[in-house]
């Protein structure tokens, strides 16, 4: 086993060694500006991306026409988002999203509330998903889209986006999903589930970083958007710049080997995962998973072990990479906001730990770790007067805390 | 973040966790904080009634390494002191001993008001105890 092990795929993915391959060229002898029309370097560029392209559009059953190369998912969700609230002023100014969505695209509504349009954050259930009667029920005739991610980064709940997508169709509201976790994960279509607008990123599908791409619907309906980055009019107007030809090309073949090998891939890291949670919950008692298992990432665990703070917890499992809902570890010192609506308590947040699978994680780690975190657990919890409490009956909802 | 040396040290090899008799009269129990906040430490301290001198110090934590560190040594300053200079305790002998971050003064803190909740416990208790005793 090589140390430290990393399961935070959530948070990022290596570069496939087979992706780097096909990327090499275009970082050395293929070097043209994939927008020279006049000669062999930049026609080689050209075809380059057009088959990167189409390799990205296959994976989501989409035609290479509507793929906009990005610099990664946080360009996307801003493009689609402010490009559709800007094409589509006229119409209306109401966007529906979520709490639990990630600051790319939270942040991007926040700013348009400044200048004047209504966000609506739905709230989520326990389970993690959101409400389909609350969501058909804040649809207005005001209302142009719909923004709600098709899986979760931290606790990896796939929402019912099939539904959602049906329903905004039936409304005439478009649909933008932000994909990045599931893409190359899990079967996504963007015909069957009536999908307007999905952003992808490199790095979360074992490509490269700053890379990106945003589908755009073409037919029924045909999505217009404003663009956000003005200049040579690359990608259709939509979003200009010299195209990153090697970034391109990698998340082209990242893409493509995440379709041919899903289907392995899933039911490795489904087993895999499940029996890191067998494992930790046989071993340890009161822990609780956040969020629905049911409808759910295949390589996702986000786990809290009640009585145990996640970055002490973290300090003891230095060598494994994962990453805690606890507010000690996050920069703004705030106990993860997705976990908090998820309604658990603030408690569970900063007790739990998120464990990402990925291509590269062996049954070896998932033993390994697993043994390392009950181990720490069991001399935390020897350390936690809560713990102490907790076993001697005391109901710590009723404790008189000294909150500071 | 990188932790120092001396706070993987007391947060590997802890020094007086465990937890004394609450009822004992000699024995003051503080606990602060809370668990939304993600840290609650419970710390004690047994005094000789003769001396004033605190014999033992334990403790037990709820919280991230740099909360466990801090009242792990404050357990160790405790031992020995009198319950007048336990008070005097300031946290940032304790940020200074463990080297902490800016953002891990809220441990240190957190462990000088638990040794203030502990002591002003035993004082209280002596207290109602010598108000028994002359009624
Ligand atoms: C759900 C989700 N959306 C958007 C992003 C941002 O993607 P990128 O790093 O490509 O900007 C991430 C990654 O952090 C993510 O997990």
């Amino acid at each position: 086993m090589k140390f430290p092990i990393y399961m935070d795929y959530h948070a990022t993915t290596p570069l496939d060694a087979r992706v780097l391959d096909a990327m090499m060229p275009f970082l050395t002898n293929k070097f043209g500006n994939a927008a020279s029309r006049n000669h062999a370097f930049g026609w080689e560029a050209e075809e380059a991306v057009e088959k990167a392209r189409k390799q990205i559009a296959t994976l989501i059953g989409a035609n290479a026409k509507e793929i906009v190369i990005t610099s990664g998912a946080t360009e996307s969700n801003n493009l689609a988002i402010k490009g559709v609230a800007e094409m589509y002023a006229e119409r209306g100014n109401h966007i529906i999203t979520a709490a639990t969505e990630h600051k790319a695209t939270l942040d991007t509504c926040k700013r348009l509330e400044k200048h004047g349009y209504r966000i609506t954050y739905l709230p989520v259930l326990a389970s993690g998903l959101i409400d389909m009667d609350m969501l058909r029920e804040s649809i207005t005739d005001k209302t142009i889209l719909i923004s709600l991610m098709y899986a979760n980064n931290e606790i990896g709940v796939i929402q019912p986006v099939r539904e959602i997508g049906k329903l905004a169709k039936e409304k005439g509201v478009l649909f933008h999903t932000d994909a990045v976790q599931a893409v190359g994960k899990v079967p996504v279509n963007v015909i069957d589930d009536n999908i307007d607008l999905l952003s992808i990123s490199g790095h979360k599908l074992y490509g490269p970083k700053g890379v990106g791409a945003l589908y755009v619907r073409r037919k029924s309906p045909r999505v217009q958007l404003t663009a956000q980055i003005d200049g040579g009019g690359h990608e259709r107007g939509m979003r200009s710049g010299t195209l990153n030809v090697p970034g391109i090309v990698g998340l082209g073949e990242a893409c493509e080997l995440c379709r041919k090998e899903m289907a392995s891939e899933s039911v490795r890291l489904a087993g895999l995962r499940d029996k890191l949670k067998a494992k930790l919950e046989g071993a340890l008692d009161e822990v609780y998973i956040n969020g629905s298992m049911e409808s759910r990432l295949p390589h996702n665990l986000n786990i809290s072990f009640a009585f145990v703070e996640g970055e002490s917890l973290l300090m003891g499992i230095n060598d494994v990479a994962v990453s805690s809902g606890s507010a000690c570890t996050s920069a703004t010192l705030e106990p993860s906001y997705v976990l908090k609506a998820l309604g658990a308590g603030d408690d569970i947040a900063h007790s739990s730990i998120r464990f990402g699978l990925g291509r590269f994680t062996t049954d070896e780690e998932v033993d390994y770790v697993a043994q390392k975190v009950i181990s720490v657990v069991q001399h935390l919890r020897e350390l936690s007067p809560l713990y102490e409490m907790f076993k001697e009956g005391v109901d710590l909802s009723k404790v008189q805390w000294t909150a500071h | 973040m990188a932790y120092s040396d001396k706070v993987l040290d007391h947060y590997s090899n802890p020094r007086n966790v465990g937890s004394m008799d609450k009822n004992d009269p000699n024995v003051g129990t503080g606990m602060v904080g809370a668990p939304e906040c993600g840290d609650v430490m419970k710390l004690q301290v047994k005094v000789n009634p003769d001396t004033g001198i605190i014999e033992d110090a334990k403790f037990k934590t709820f919280g991230c390494g740099s909360a466990i560190a801090s009242s792990s040594l404050a357990t160790e300053m405790l031992k020995g002191k009198t319950v007048d200079e336990a008070l005097a305790i300031k946290n940032t002998e304790i940020v200074n001993e463990l080297a902490l971050p800016p953002v891990k003064i809220h441990c240190s803190v957190l462990a000088e008001d638990a040794i203030k909740a502990a002591i002003t416990n035993y004082k209280e208790k002596t207290a109602k105890e010598q108000a028994a005793v002359t009624l």
